[in-house]
């Protein structure tokens, strides 16, 4: 039916100018009449996406994921996912001659003997750190922002599974040249998996078809990092995208936004450009990062052999965590029982990691769990209204950041001149004090943020100006805030602790006890949101107060003026006008009065 | 869309009271409406807006010329063989052109949006995510005549034993993966043992020990005090890649280092695996297997440099710091008649990280 009634339109259309010429008018017509796509350009066309610095973070993500898609296919029709040993004849003098698998063999040969090869092949790598590390900060920014809240929950999850497997692309990626750092990077991780109880063993045994090494290894991660991750990754990545647009972006608090509304700017045209525009800026700062810094140079370090190492080795940054960890662990965790090896310095990081990545993940699930709170949720918060959250972001950044920092555990220590021990023991004191004080920390200053807003909105900024009110008295004249920015300072969200009552059998079940205690723990320390009749109540003293200034003012200067003999003369002086700047220093100039109407912003 | 029959339907869905501990404020704050549109330079100065135009054009057009650049740097810029710098040329100037060429395409298409395009803000209502009472109602009679129809619920025995072959069929796909990994064969009748292969090394009684990489063997006499070697079998020199070179090194290298004797402290039974303070440790760390390389020579001490377990050579290579928790195997070794440092025998135990059979 629509197919039919678009037709006619086009129909009738082009007996004047269709839009875009006659060859474009037909075009449409012939595509629609195939698919009927018109539907979904009404949909989505003039689809309207509020606007915020933040949330181009994610924006990164996608476009760098887009840059590793194209530089990395480049780089499949050179490279040879192979451990056939071969002799290295190329262009490379240094390496010449020196025997080599066939990965890293044709890794050298598309990087000096192809133009342009290392450039693309140093866009993949750059691309990828900036890939992983868009998602890290997308994800922190919906976190802070208390945008995981339904309907946003699933999407939060696909989003984390996202994040995980841009890891292990990461990490498949950069073991495939085969070369003296990625081939440890493998021996820690044949280590690691050796030492996980019951299936150890043999998962390393059968991952890499045989002992470690092996000849193997490089073709089956191939197989993973440029088949089977990819694919998962642009599926998830669909739906992920998908479900932005169903659930619709959420926006932070302001003028006219609410809840049941997305205030912003139309897909077609503004975001088209400004979105299609930050594509190009995106690949633009990679390729410049790649034409000017090396990353990766696998010609320093040479084929895999198990006998050499180089002091300081470290993985691609977003592993940094996990080997971290490995570094940290306490000593003597080791025992044998039952006839078997128990490896505890290998399964405690293990499962230490794993439980911090499963309480990401379903954080959002905890928080809902507690709060009860059944509502779709569309506004971003303001971390500092959701203080407890916001500290327990703080603490788990905190617990990464120090993890994070033992991977360069021996570069801290050789740079600032520090014992390896002293280094050591310094971060595993902090990474268990660290994520507590951060988390006070976090916690006072959110609240701290959330008094001075309410402040704020009550009595406005401190204007910096101090008076002397005609009785001799100083004060700070306060200037009231903007009448639209009021919005983004309130907060419309509070809860209260749960409070415990026995069931009709006369019980407190265990759960309930449990969350009424986690209820305690978010919402204890809480301010109430300021109600409008507070905000008049406010509002109202401050004319009452300049009412009687205004009083007290004119009756001094009356006297004043009496005193001087001149009773006649005026209480103001001549031409007084706010809008030239001029404002006399009196307190009943600069208390300049609240304006609803005039909807001034400065 | 088909919400708009309905525009309360979200005020119903999602702002329903919580049964939480959401409270819902007596007296918010109220809303404003959306602030007057402020003007832009280019709104209000047709100059402006000329020069804004010219801005994008010129960004654009620059975008072709530096596109045309990065043709001429891949032509102008070859890399002639084995020159660094003319790699580094080549890198550095193709890249140039395609990041401009990139670079203003971004900044042009932001600025058009910025400074040309309505920057007039749009208000749309929002609904519910779940679908409309009616939708539901039809997508669960949908299923509820599925079901109907063809007895998925009512028929249980056709419905389960689907399940069960369902679950069965997916087996063999996870037992083909048994492959991954060689069987044993006659030509190698450990090659499916992996616990055989970890415990065994291509060490035996007799083997000399010789220089890493070279495979040339070390004398007693060569080894002064203080002094460390890395250390291979040196039949390993022998192998190719192909034969499992790198599989058998992972497991055979060795530091060879000699401590004045008074130093040494043997545990019991291990007084003669040395030869006059020679002493013979696996290389491999307890870990997770990195290459145990740096070596102190004042302290005697080992350190791994990947995760910075230390070891004690004097004291029979023990674990003085970090995350490793055992010693490092020792290679016990004597010297031929010929002044050749050699093996007693393979390791005692098997090298490297730890596994589960290991015990």
């Amino acid at each position: 039916m629509s197919t039919a009634t678009t037709t006619s339109r086009f129909q009738e259309e082009s007996k004047e100018k269709p839009l875009g010429g006659r060859f474009v008018g037909w075009a449409s017509n012939y595509i629609d009449e195939r698919t009927s796509l018109s539907g979904f350009v009404k949909e989505l066309g003039r689809k309207i996406f509020p606007d915020h610095w933040s949330f181009m973070l994610g924006e990164i993500a996608l476009w760098s994921f887009v840059v590793v898609l194209l530089s990395g296919t480049f780089l499949t029709f050179f490279f040879q996912a192979s451990m056939t040993p071969t002799h290295y004849a190329g262009a490379f003098l240094p390496m010449r001659g020196v025997e080599m698998s066939a990965a890293l063999d044709s890794t050298l040969r598309l990087s000096f003997d192809i133009r342009g090869g290392l450039l693309v092949r140093q866009i993949h790598h750059w691309a990828a750190l900036v890939f992983v590390a868009g998602i890290g900060v997308h994800m922190l920014r919906i976190f802070f922002t208390g945008a995981f809240r339904k309907p946003r929950e699933l999407n939060w999850v696909i989003g984390f599974i996202l994040f995980i497997l841009a890891m292990a692309e990461g990490f498949t990626g950069y073991s495939l040249p085969d070369d003296l750092l990625s081939g440890n990077g493998l021996r820690i991780i044949d280590g690691m998996i050796k030492g996980l109880p019951l299936i150890g063993t043999w998962t390393s045994f059968l991952m890499f078809g045989g002992e470690f090494p092996g000849d193997q290894i490089v073709g089956r991660l191939y197989t993973l990092h440029i088949l089977l991750l990819p694919a998962i990754l642009v599926g998830l990545l669909v739906l992920h995208l998908m479900l932005m647009v169903i659930n619709k972006h959420t926006q932070f608090a302001g003028p006219a936004r609410t809840n049941s509304n997305v205030v912003g700017y139309p897909m077609m045209p503004v975001y088209m450009s400004k979105m299609g525009g930050f594509f190009f800026i995106v690949f633009g700062i990679i390729v410049l990062i790649a034409s000017l810094f090396t990353i990766n140079p696998i010609w320093n370090y040479g084929p895999y052999d198990p006998s050499p190492v180089s002091a300081g080795t470290q993985p691609d940054w977003y592993i940094g965590f996990a080997d971290g960890a490995l570094r940290l662990v306490p000593p003597h965790l080791e025992f044998v029982l039952l006839d078997r090896t128990w490896s505890f310095n290998i399964i405690l990081p293990v499962v230490v990691l794993g439980l911090f990545i499963v309480l990401v993940m379903i954080y959002p699930f905890i928080e809902a769990w507690i709060t009860g709170d059944k509502r779709e949720h569309h506004i971003a918060q303001r971390p500092r209204h959701a203080a407890t959250r916001t500290a327990i972001g703080v603490a788990g950044v905190v617990f990464y950041a120090v993890l994070w920092a033992a991977a360069s555990s021996d570069l801290i220590a050789t740079h600032f001149q520090l014992t390896m021990e002293g280094v050591i023991h310094t971060l595993q004191a902090m990474l268990i004090l660290g994520p507590i004080i951060g988390y006070f920390v976090a916690k006072r200053i959110a609240i701290a943020l959330q008094k001075k807003d309410r402040e704020i909105v009550l009595h406005g900024y401190e204007s910096g100006r101090i008076v002397r009110l005609p009785g001799g008295e100083f004060m700070e004249v306060h200037r009231p805030v903007d009448h639209f920015d009021r919005f983004k300072l309130v907060d419309y969200e509070t809860y209260e602790p749960l409070v415990v009552r026995p069931n009709t059998r006369g019980r407190i079940g265990f759960w309930q006890n449990v969350r009424a205690g986690m209820s305690r723990w978010f919402f204890e320390d809480r301010l109430t949101p300021v109600t409008q009749a507070e905000l008049d109540a406010a509002v109202a003293h401050q004319h009452h107060a300049l009412e009687e200034m205004r009083t007290v003012e004119d009756a001094e200067i009356q006297g004043a003026h009496t005193r001087a003999g001149h009773p006649e003369a005026p209480l103001r002086p001549e031409g007084e006008d706010t809008r030239t700047g001029e404002i006399p220093v009196r307190p009943t100039s600069v208390l300049a009065e609240e304006d609803h109407e005039k909807g001034k912003r400065d | 869309m088909a919400h708009e029959e309905d525009p309360l339907e979200h005020e119903r869905a999602s702002w329903k009271p919580s049964p939480g501990l959401a409270v819902a404020v007596p007296d918010p704050v109220q809303n404003a409406a959306l602030p007057p549109h402020r003007e832009r330079e280019t709104d209000t100065d047709p100059a402006a807006m000329t020069r804004a135009v010219r801005t994008v054009y010129t960004l654009f057009y620059l975008s072709v010329a530096a596109s045309i650049w990065a043709v001429a740097a891949y032509m102008i810029f070859p890399i002639e063989n084995g020159e660094i710098t003319s790699i580094r040329h080549n890198n550095l100037f193709i890249g140039l052109g395609i990041a401009l060429a990139l670079l203003a395409i971004g900044i042009g298409a932001i600025h058009w949006s910025k400074a040309i395009m309505s920057d007039k803000e749009f208000i749309e209502p929002r609904h519910a995510t779940r679908g409309r009472d009616s939708t539901r109602e039809a997508s669960y009679k949908a299923f509820a005549e599925a079901n109907e129809e063809s007895g998925f619920g009512r028929r249980v025995m056709i419905r389960n034993s689907l399940f069960a072959a369902l679950v069965a069929s997916i087996i063999p796909g996870i037992t083909l993966f048994r492959g991954l990994a060689p069987h044993d064969s006659a030509a190698d009748p450990h090659a499916g043992d992996p616990v055989y292969l970890l415990n065994h090394t291509m060490w035996k009684k007799g083997s000399r020990l010789a220089h890493d990489p070279s495979g040339v063997p070390i004398k007693a006499s060569d080894v002064t005090l203080g002094s460390a070697f890395h250390v291979i079998p040196e039949d390993l020199a022998k192998l190719d890649h192909g034969q499992g070179y790198l599989e058998e090194k992972a497991k055979a290298i060795v530091l060879l280092m000699r401590l004045p004797v008074d130093e040494l402290h043997p545990a019991p039974g291990r007084e003669d695996w040395g030869f006059d303070g020679i002493v013979a440790y696996s290389k491999v760390c307890t870990h997770v297997g990195c290459p145990v390389a740096l070596y102190e020579q004042q302290t005697h001490h080992l350190l791994c440099p990947c995760h910075q377990s230390q070891f004690d050579v004097s004291h029979n290579a023990r674990v003085i710091f970090g995350p490793a928790a055992r010693p490092l195997p020792q290679l016990p070794i004597e010297v031929d008649s010929e002044g050749y440092i050699v093996a007693k025998s393979d390791f005692h135990e098997p090298v490297g990280p730890s596994f589960w059979e290991r015990h």
